[in-house]
């Protein structure tokens, strides 16, 4: 290779990382694209949990194209709080079911489920419905109780948080899908996907002492994406958030958000959820700060969006 | 009647299995309603006054003597297992024999004297040192539990390296030297005893043992050296644990005899027997007792003085952060400090119990007198869980009353105490509300604090004082918001419901 070409190379590969589209890596790689617009972020309502996931599925390519046969999978809902699945603090039991069953039939050699709860695990695990709905699907549920389970990992362009312990669980894994609940919450203001992941790691003090946003904009620039974010507004938290008081605090959407963008995802959620709770969404200043972290893009008039109405 | 020994090793076995089980489990797979075995242990009868048990427990030592040393007392079932392994470690030769002893009368009706009188004068703390099933607790909590603890963590190590989850990490029982020094020290000394002497621990310092002894003098059933077919050959005083066989004198020590039937065993000529007391006129020889009494009425008058100088004695003060000398928390329906520290005898049985490991043995939170009584230690991911009530429904002795769900949801262990100036969003200016996140109740909620921050605020009639709070503020060591436990456990007003949202939406808003 020719010194000039080197450079030539080395610069395509270079504005094709930083614009991470998936589209210019697949083509380096040499691996098959879909070159008709493929949509950025897909939003269905009115149907069931796994109807509503089958069909944002299907304009994304279906499961296969996300898990391959023999991959091992994990898939991290909001399993945070010992609550019923009607209170709505927990992601929907039936959507991770349906999830669990689906990489199944692609072929996933295992399916874990975890979640690093803030009531005792295993009530949680138990009482958010969960669990039962993991095994019945084929999955399994691993416990991330004691900090054994975790590993360190540098997180090179996150400002505050630069290490953190990640369970072990997903970093050993091929693909993953995180599966936040959109609730209302008295610290962050609103829980979904980037914040969701307060759940992979072990010290969560950290976050909380130095500044949750930034903290919670520095572990979406973990090095390994989810292969989507399922958000799961079947039944928002509109108040008393992230734990609620009473069955008053949830509102039925009967709607579900996917994208593999989490600034993306966390932005429309917060419009879907204005409708009910008006927020300013500069309030939720983790969405502007993982967007200067550069993991995605909150101007959903730049992406391809599917809204589809069942 | 050897069939007596089969009988009785039986009922210790059904007894002590299930309790010393029941303490050791760290699953919370056993049912709970094993607690009630807890419940016909004598002293959580006695004070939490359950006359059903007491007089059930009375009519048995009146018609079989002490068979409640032998089988449903698991301090004594401990000794005898002790007993029992110590042969494993015995030449053949020198297997454990037994000789009479004469009854320690003075020491052992000090120690009860003592234990009563102390306790009538407001104190219990020897009814706590000394009650033999909340001694076993301790032993088994906080020795033998670890162990299992420990266990479990190096299958659970193994397994999960292998990608097997069935065994899970358990969060190891926390360290208290206060009462692990005190659960080695009678766990050391009962197994010397034991060892040596069998039941001499039961007959000399155990207050349950000598108070059930009187008792049992007057039992119908006793056991009786026949005098007609007796050879004097010992072999019944060498088995017999209690050392309260003479085969000298053919005498029986009914006091100290707790109907264990091993000399029935022993006895080849059908020279001993348990039968009917009263069957022949024969005159109970009267007991040299009576000299006791002035000893007994001084020890008893200067050791309760001395535990009621000490019950006096508050911890030391002037610490720099006042969560150093906070009251401390009790567990739910422990109603007032007064009645708990009164009722517990700090079994350790709801500690064991607690699903979070939120409730520890004191050191001196409760003074001198309340060691190792249970009270509340928040740390990181430690609290108390809100729709949790085993504590108050496994406690033997009343010291908890039981609350059901929605009572306990209500009950406030302490309030929360919020120091702004330490706070997260007042020092730093940054977002936090960690605090209000876990707050079940939303007594700690978020207000308006300035650009667009929020910061913590206490309504205290809504605060169940769980410490949900306290585990989770960012702020160490000593957090911004912290949990003053209430003497008096009162209720807290229950919180209102959000206002339910009605309008229906049918667009995405994007």
């Amino acid at each position: 290779m020719k010194r000039r070409d080197f450079f030539k190379s080395a610069a395509v590969v270079g504005i094709a990382s930083f614009f991470k589209t998936n589209a210019l890596g697949s083509v380096l790689t040499g691996e098959p694209v879909a070159v008709h617009s493929q949509p950025d972020l897909v939003a269905v309502m009115g149907g069931e949990p796994a109807v509503m996931l089958a069909r944002a599925l299907k304009e994304l390519g279906g499961i296969g194209h996300f898990v391959k046969k023999g991959q091992k999978v994990v898939i991290k809902p909001n399993i945070g709080w010992d609550r019923t699945p009607e209170l709505g603090a927990n992601t929907n039991p039936e959507l991770v079911g349906a999830l669990v069953k689906m990489c199944k039939g692609a072929g996933a050699s295992q399916v874990i489920v975890f979640d690093h709860t803030c009531h005792d695990w295993k009530k949680s695990y138990t009482n958010s419905g969960i669990e039962r709905a993991v095994l019945a699907a084929g999955g399994k549920m691993v416990p991330a109780n004691d900090e054994s389970y975790y590993a360190e990992v540098d997180f090179p362009r996150g400002v505050n948080l630069k290490k953190a312990k990640v369970h072990k669980a997903l970093l050993e894994c091929d693909v993953w899908f995180n599966v936040p609940v959109l609730k209302h919450h008295g610290g962050a203001k609103n829980t979904i996907s980037m914040k969701n992941l307060m759940g992979i790691v072990w010290d969560r003090s950290f976050f909380h002492s130095h500044d949750l946003h930034q903290c919670i904009a520095d572990a979406a620039t973990f090095h390994k994406k989810p292969a989507l974010n399922i958000v799961d507004a079947y039944r928002i938290m509109k108040t008393n958030g992230p734990q609620g008081k009473s069955a008053s605090d949830v509102v039925k959407l009967k709607s579900l958000l996917v994208s593999p963008d989490y600034v993306a995802v966390d932005a429309a959620s917060m419009k879907l959820f204005s409708q009910v709770v008006p927020t300013d969404m500069k309030d939720v200043r983790y969405i502007a700060l993982a967007e200067k972290n550069r993991v995605g893009t909150q101007n959903l008039e730049k992406l391809n969006v599917k809204r589809i109405k069942l | 009647m050897k069939f007596l020994k089969n009988i009785r090793i039986l009922l210790a076995v059904l007894f002590f299995l299930p309790i010393f089980l029941f303490f050791i489990d760290f699953t919370g797979k056993l049912p709970l309603e094993i607690h009630k075995l807890m419940s016909i242990q004598l002293i959580p009868a006695l004070l939490s006054f359950n006359l059903i048990v007491l007089g059930i427990l009375l009519v048995l030592s009146l018609l079989f003597g002490r068979i409640y040393c032998s089988t449903i007392c698991p301090l004594g079932v401990l000794q005898d297992v002790l007993t029992w392994k110590s042969r494993f470690f015995r030449k053949k030769k020198k297997k454990i024999r037994y000789n009479y002893t004469a009854p320690k009368n003075i020491l052992r009706y000090s120690i009860l004297a003592v234990t009563i009188v102390v306790f009538i004068f407001g104190s219990s703390f020897l009814v706590i040192l000394l009650d033999p099933y909340s001694t076993f607790g301790r032993i088994v909590s906080q020795l033998f539990r670890p162990l299992a603890i420990w266990g479990n963590n190096a299958l659970a190590f193994i397994f999960s390296a292998m990608g097997n989850y069935t065994f899970y990490k358990v969060e190891q029982v926390s360290f208290v030297p206060m009462a692990f020094g005190i659960s080695i020290l009678f766990f050391l000394l009962i197994t010397q005893m034991s060892w040596f002497k069998g039941r001499s621990y039961c007959n000399t310092i155990c207050p349950v043992g000598t108070s059930l002894g009187l008792l049992s003098k007057f039992s119908i059933f006793h056991i009786s050296i026949e005098e007609s077919t007796c050879t004097r050959c010992g072999a019944c005083e060498k088995q017999c644990k209690s050392q309260c066989i003479d085969s000298e004198t053919m005498k029986v020590d009914d006091t100290r005899c707790v109907s264990c039937f091993n000399c029935l065993s022993a006895c080849k000529k059908g020279g001993i027997s348990y039968d009917f007391r009263y069957k022949k006129k024969q005159v109970q020889p009267i007991e040299e007792k009576v000299s006791n009494s002035r000893r007994t009425f001084l020890l008893s008058t200067g050791a309760a003085l001395v535990s009621v100088a000490l019950s006096g004695t508050n911890k030391i003060i002037g610490k720099d952060d006042p969560i150093l000398s906070r009251k401390p928390v009790m567990p739910p329906g422990a109603t007032g400090i007064e009645h708990f520290n009164q009722h517990c005898t700090g079994c350790q049985l709801c500690v064991s119990k607690c699903p979070m490991q939120v409730l520890k043995p004191a050191a001196f939170q409760y003074g001198i007198t309340g060691i190792m009584q249970p009270h509340l230690s928040f740390s990181t991911h430690i609290f108390c869980t809100f729709d949790c009530n085993i504590c108050t429904s496994v406690c033997p002795t009343g010291a908890l009353q039981p609350l059901a769900i929605d009572e306990k949801k209500l009950t406030q262990l302490g309030i929360a105490q919020f120091r702004k100036e330490k706070c997260v969003v007042f020092a730093k200016e940054e977002d936090c509300g960690a605090c209000s996140e876990h707050c079940p109740t939303q007594a700690v909620h978020m207000i308006n604090y300035k650009n667009g921050l929020t910061i913590p605020e206490v309504i205290k009639d809504l605060c169940i004082g769980c410490g949900a709070c306290e585990s989770i503020c960012p702020v160490r060591p000593y957090p911004a918001i912290y949990v003053e436990g209430s003497i008096k456990q009162g209720k807290a007003i229950k919180p209102s419901e959000s206002k339910k949202f009605i309008k229906k939406i049918d667009d995405f808003g994007f």
